[in-house]
């Protein structure tokens, strides 16, 4: 009884009742100087809005925040947010005892959403803005917008912008599938016997790869459209867009291994880049500047990870060769940074992630929970997606690279093979 | 193994029919055409000949409507029987080898038949790298039909990777029966016995 009295009684605390003086501050890209320890994350507090669509928007808002992994959103207990919901502005001291370096706050308009961020040290409204947005029954429409909100808001909070409007393709059924980064708005994009989906750079258009007939496809998200851009005998396996979106990199074999070929979207034929001798090359992976290509071959007898030019020559090893039990590394994943390859490596039985360092070729091991496998990495590259039976169905797992912590994206019948986008601009 | 002596046996204890139907085949072509018109009498007289000598073997060494039967699906099982390999390895093994064998003969036997060769793998790895490794096995299988006398036209390779397991286990067991490669014959009326 006693702890209820000082709870209401904070609560009371935490808003005052003059209104809000707000000032339209900042355009996008604009960061909020807040004030933390350093070497800690910004506490961050979402508060209650109003309006029909607040609180659906309060746990978008909240999940992306903490999903970006740069901000720690505090938690409320349900007798605090029934109270504050009621008031009208914030306490500071209050604010700053949960230990919150920034409040934010979204109300549902006619239009769209009203943003407030408030810096609890300066005690001030550090920025006001409005934003458009679908209304909420065009639900993905909406959903865009909300993870737009929230890439934004933590650009503002942190300086660097994030990921929530994104999206992740993966395998699941032999058809692919499409899903929002929080693991909503999935379903399937593609018939049965389709594998190995991959973004263009603007996340307009996906390339696949069919089994019978064996074929390459590009399908344009917007009008739902798909065309084969390569096939014959053999196999195409795993395309991957150039990092200007004019054309696909693949592997295609007949009866001599499978080599790395490249095709432009505007026609003109196939030109092979690889010369594997017979073996197998599949899995390429762009740097970020689009001069080289990792990938995986088997030219030493099992699978490896390899560069090379994006011609095709100057090929090196990347992966240390190692004989014997563990020798299978695969499923590159070139880094944002340029800086790493990030790789799945049998130890014990099992696969776990790695990275390596393109300089010093330093190894990381990410993982080791269960099984895990086919690496690709968000945007921000700092969080990877990848396939893992720890929870003992093969899911799509997200994990933050700088922490370590993993949280899972799918749930339902096993998937694999994902590929993150690009940040997105539009809804398609 | 059993199952493929017994097809083996069986195609032995039948070559003599055998012998016959693969004569015929081989039988010198006619003259060309531009060979004087007055020898064409004497051609079909000893074609229509031959064709009484060949009903008349046919009809000595002629199976029961219901062996005949047997003999047909004993050669179209051997074509579509399975061969399995080892983990991550497109080698053919004995085992593979000595049904490969039986499927040539086969083949050489039946010149219009045309054998599509399907390379799967079990689900341990990479599926990008398993579908090439599916390849890479169907296309094993089809230089060794070559090297047998197979034509390399009526010969077509494919790989469905780990897409289609033969058994959904888990365990070795399981793995093996899904490293594999099928084998669906095209233009397979009825086949004529090949030499032993």
């Amino acid at each position: 009884m006693a702890l209820m009295t000082v709870r209401r009684a904070l609560v009371a605390l935490l808003f005052f009742s003059a209104p809000l003086l707000a000032q339209d501050t900042t355009s996008r890209g604009v960061r909020i100087g807040l004030t933390y320890d350093p070497g800690s994350k910004p506490g961050i507090v979402v508060l209650p809005g109003r309006g029909a669509a607040a609180d659906s928007i309060r746990a978008i808002l909240s999940r992306d925040l903490d999903f970006g992994d740069r901000v720690t959103v505090i938690a409320l207990d349900a007798a605090v947010l029934g109270d504050v919901s009621r008031a009208a502005a914030p306490n500071w001291g209050l604010l700053a005892r949960l230990g919150a370096a920034a409040a934010v706050q979204v109300t549902p308009t006619t239009t769209g959403v009203h943003l407030a961020v408030y810096d609890v040290k300066k005690k001030t409204t550090a920025l006001v803005k409005d934003y458009a947005a679908p209304a909420i029954s065009e639900a993905r429409g909406w959903r865009a917008a909300m993870h737009g909100l929230s890439d934004e808001l933590e650009e503002s909070l942190t300086g660097t912008r994030g990921i929530a409007r994104t999206r992740v393709l993966f395998e699941r059924g032999k058809r692919i599938w499409i899903a929002d980064s929080d693991g909503e708005q999935a379903m399937p994009l593609t018939d049965a016997g389709t594998q190995s989906g991959a973004w263009n750079h603007d996340g307009t258009m996906i390339a696949y790869s069919t089994l019978i007939p064996s074929q390459i496809m590009v399908h344009e998200l917007r009008t739902g459209r798909a065309r084969t851009l390569a096939g014959g005998r053999g196999v195409y396996i795993s395309p991957v867009f150039t990092n200007d979106g004019t054309s696909v990199v693949y592997g295609h074999g007949v009866d001599d291994g499978v080599d790395l070929f490249t095709a432009s979207l505007t026609g003109g034929g196939e030109r092979r880049l690889s010369i594997g001798r017979g073996s197998d090359n599949v899995q390429p992976t762009f740097s970020p500047d689009g001069r080289r290509i990792a990938f995986t071959s088997g030219r030493a007898g099992h699978p490896e990870i390899y560069t090379m030019d994006s011609d095709g020559t100057n090929v090196d090893l990347l992966t240390p060769l190692e004989f014997g039990e563990n020798a299978y590394r695969s499923s590159p994943a070139w880094s944002p940074d340029g800086r790493s390859v990030a790789f799945q490596s049998r130890i014990a039985g099992t696969f776990q992630l790695m990275s390596i360092g393109l300089r010093d070729r330093g190894l990381k091991q990410l993982t080791s929970d269960g099984s895990n496998e086919d690496p690709s990495w968000a945007p921000d590259g700092r969080h990877l997606v990848f396939v893992s039976n720890r929870s003992g169905v093969k899911q799509l797992w997200v994990l933050d690279v700088e922490t370590g912590r993993a949280r899972q994206l799918t749930r339902g019948a096993a998937v694999r093979n994902p590929a993150w986008s690009s940040r997105l601009s539009s809804v398609n | 193994m059993i199952h493929r002596h017994a097809a083996l046996s069986l195609a032995i204890l039948l070559a003599a029919g055998g012998l016959n139907a693969c004569r015929r085949k081989v039988e010198p072509a006619p003259a060309p055409a531009s060979v004087p018109t007055s020898d064409n009498s004497a051609q079909l007289a000893a074609a229509a000949a031959q064709r009484r000598a060949d009903s008349l073997a046919a009809a000595r060494s002629a199976l029961s409507p219901a062996d005949a039967q047997r003999v047909q699906a004993e050669m179209a099982q051997t074509l579509a029987q399975r061969i399995y390999f080892d983990y991550d390895k497109d080698q053919l093994r004995d085992d593979a080898r000595a049904s490969l064998d039986d499927k040539a003969a086969i083949l050489v036997a039946n010149s219009g038949v045309a054998l599509v060769i399907t390379g799967h793998t079990d689900e341990r790895g990479t599926a990008e790298y398993n579908l090439a490794l599916g390849q890479r096995r169907s296309a094993q299988v089809k230089r060794y039909l070559e090297s047998k006398g197979v034509a390399e036209s009526r010969l077509s390779t494919q790989s469905l990777g780990d897409s289609q397991p033969a058994s959904q286990g888990t365990d070795e067991p399981a793995y093996q029966q899904n490293r594999r490669a099928e084998f669906e014959a095209r233009n397979a009326g009825a086949l004529v016995r090949p030499r032993s």
